[in-house]
């Protein structure tokens, strides 16, 4: 099978979906010509024209506005948020408008949106370039939120989020944009709310999201070598979440960690290991762990900023401790 | 002959809409201060004249974006009080099924994009309905409701210079009603509101919020114009709440005095001015007039009977419509 970029793969989907949908159209910063500063975009204007891939000024809040009153009103706009830090500036239209419309009305609007927007550290960009935010959407009803951890779910998912009748946020690991993973030439969609085992295992189950997946995959070889069978599954989407897949693996394995690039209080890490907590309390034989980025602004300086992420090698540390009962008295 | 019968029409039914708003607003009133109404609302009475003149230049195919204080834009974008008042008293056959209420009120079915209870909140919403025409070749225009309150917020100014960069089809119409919440917009606006539309090359006009057919006349040619490409457009209208910022607003006398309230409704109310031009221009008897107004009023006490007898959704509709199928 053909390998593309996670970047070529997004330009994909978009493009195979403005072609299938004329009232598919992107909304954005430096969208057009420019075609981002990931270049994700690059070719589309060309195709589609400014009519519908459209520049924006620098007003975050005023274009997702206008992506929803578009949406609302039977267009299915893509909004690119250039950094996934400049989601705190469009809150308001993010969460009190599009997330609340459907249910403030009774059912009778629809919200049609994707904001694609990304996330991840270790890029030297500092703490406001850096951050992963998925927390603060996941908590909203109404939105649904995606994290791709490769081109192959890039490219399905964003098609999903596309024909989604509600507001999607799609995070990319701004990090990962020049990855490549087979995608096939064939259509194909990713369903919301279903999760992949990446890697199959019998010891314990380590639950990664975006490029964290990445991070559990290299724990699971590092394990490997110590005759430890981890499994690795990553639920692609945060809302909806398979729960079933997850308690599945964990009443299989007994053990679990949970990686998230998010930070690790009330984070996304947090909430799934609750629910594994929950639903598989009886299958476990050792308290599930949270390994999220740490509790700090993301520093600048590469010596500092390298220590606040999940690496392999830290999750495998966890996971030896896990399988040796060496957390036991830790809960 | 024929222009004056279409306008004795037109005049008639814009009346009648604005006795229906009045009418609406005294009913829910009376829901507030008999406790029959969950929470609280935001009375649109005194205005009435903006929200008539300009949706009676709007067809039902033209959108708008209501307020927190937008009970007077739905009834006239062509809401039914049945379904209205259903949903203030938080009823499954509401307007949103009773899970919106007063402050998110839409009614899709008119073009109602709904009301909203952050204030300046749906700029961005009806900006973007009017870059959706424009997109999908569509000849609607969209009309965004806000109040002089909201034009302290950032998100207008962003949107208009959106909308003026792409010639948009919407038109801003700031109902300038002299108060902020509890203070008095000299104290929150510096300069000139219209300059500021203005700034972005936007055509801008100060109008008499009181006065039904300046409103009509002015609303017409701007959709029409906007339907034309010529959009958007701003318009500030000068009028007046006569209730407070809620209805719980009762002693308003630290923010304005009661002299200046009177003087309002006694010499600018826009209901006792179109009236009295109906019967001088021989559009409307007085009796007419009158039974025009019971007629009104029974409507509404029958549609308040209906909504207080109407049932609550079931339990089951709680965690509905938190997601589109």
């Amino acid at each position: 099978m053909r390998e593309i970029t996670l970047s070529q793969a997004v330009n994909e989907a978009i493009a195979e979906e403005m072609r299938r949908d004329e009232t598919v159209f992107l909304l954005g910063e430096d969208v057009a010509e420019a075609g981002t500063p990931f270049k994700v975009l690059s070719g589309l204007v060309e195709e589609f024209g400014t009519a519908r891939v459209i520049d924006t000024p620098i007003s975050e809040p005023g274009f997702v506005g206008l992506a929803v009153g578009a949406a609302m009103t039977g267009a299915r706009p893509v909004v690119d948020l250039m950094f996934g830090d400049f989601i705190y500036l469009v809150m308001d239209q993010l969460c009190n408008q599009a997330a609340k419309q459907h249910y403030m009305s009774g059912g009778k609007l629809t919200v049609p949106m994707v904001l694609r927007t990304n996330l991840g550290a270790t890029r030297r960009s500092a703490a406001q370039h850096s951050q992963s935010l998925q927390a603060l959407v996941a908590h909203i009803p109404g939105l649904k939120v995606a994290l791709p951890s490769s081109a192959y779910e890039a490219k399905g998912l964003m098609k999903t989020a596309i024909r989604d009748n509600n507001p999607v946020v799609i995070f990319e690991d701004k990090l990962m944009y020049q990855d490549k993973a087979p995608v096939p030439e064939e259509e194909y969609l990713i369903p919301f709310g279903e999760a992949h085992v990446k890697r199959e295992g019998t010891d314990i189950t380590l639950i990664g999201t975006s490029s964290m997946v990445q991070v559990a995959e290299k724990a699971a070889e590092l394990l490997a070598r110590d005759g430890i069978e981890a499994e690795v599954i990553d639920p692609r989407t945060i809302v909806p979440l398979d729960e079933v897949a997850l308690l599945a693996s964990v009443r299989k394995t007994s053990r679990a960690i949970v990686i998230d690039e998010g930070h690790q209080s009330y984070g996304v890490t947090a909430e799934i290991a609750s629910r594994l907590n929950e639903k598989a309390f009886y299958h476990l034989d050792a308290p599930v762990l949270r390994m999220g980025a740490m509790d700090v602004p993301v520093p600048f300086s590469p010596a500092l900023e390298d220590l606040t992420v999940p690496t392999p090698e830290a999750v495998a540390e966890n996971a030896r401790m896990l399988c040796a009962g060496e957390m036991i008295h830790a809960a | 002959m024929n222009k004056r019968k279409h306008n004795a029409e037109d005049y008639l039914r814009m009346y009648r809409q604005m006795v229906r708003i009045r009418t609406f607003e005294d009913n829910a009133n009376q829901l507030y201060l008999s406790a029959k109404m969950p929470g609280l609302t935001h009375m649109y009475s005194g205005e009435e004249a903006v929200a008539v003149g300009i949706c009676e230049a709007l067809t039902d195919d033209d959108r708008i974006t209501s307020t927190h204080r937008g009970h007077g834009h739905c009834v006239a974008k062509g809401a039914e009080f049945k379904e209205m008042f259903c949903e203030l008293l938080g009823k499954a056959e509401g307007y949103c099924r009773g899970k919106g209420g007063s402050m998110h009120i839409a009614d899709q079915s008119h073009g109602n994009l709904g009301a909203n209870a952050i204030v300046g909140g749906s700029m961005g919403i009806a900006t973007g309905s009017a870059l959706r025409a424009r997109l999908l070749g569509q000849d609607d225009v969209t009309v965004c409701f806000f109040g002089d309150g909201a034009t302290a917020q950032g998100l207008m100014y962003e949107v208009m210079n959106m909308a003026a960069l792409w010639k948009l089809p919407v038109i801003y119409a700031c109902e300038n009603n002299g108060y902020s919440e509890y203070t008095r917009t000299e104290e929150i606006a510096a300069g000139s509101i219209t300059a500021r539309a203005e700034a972005f090359g936007i055509e801008a006009f100060r109008i008499d919020g009181q006065d039904v057919l300046a409103v009509n006349d002015l609303t017409r040619k701007l959709v029409d114009r906007c339907r034309k490409g010529e959009g958007p457009f701003f318009i500030e209208l000068e009028t007046y709440r006569y209730h407070g910022h809620h209805v719980g607003d009762i002693n308003r006398e630290y923010y304005r005095s009661k002299q200046e309230e009177k003087d309002w409704k006694d010499n600018r109310d826009p209901i006792i001015r179109f009236r009295a031009h109906l019967v001088s221009e021989g559009i409307a008897s007085e009796d007419e007039i009158e039974a025009m107004n019971a007629e009104i009023e029974k409507d509404a006490a029958e549609a308040v009977a209906y909504a207080e007898a109407a049932a609550y959704p079931d339990v089951s509709e709680v965690d509905k419509h938190v997601y589109a199928d």
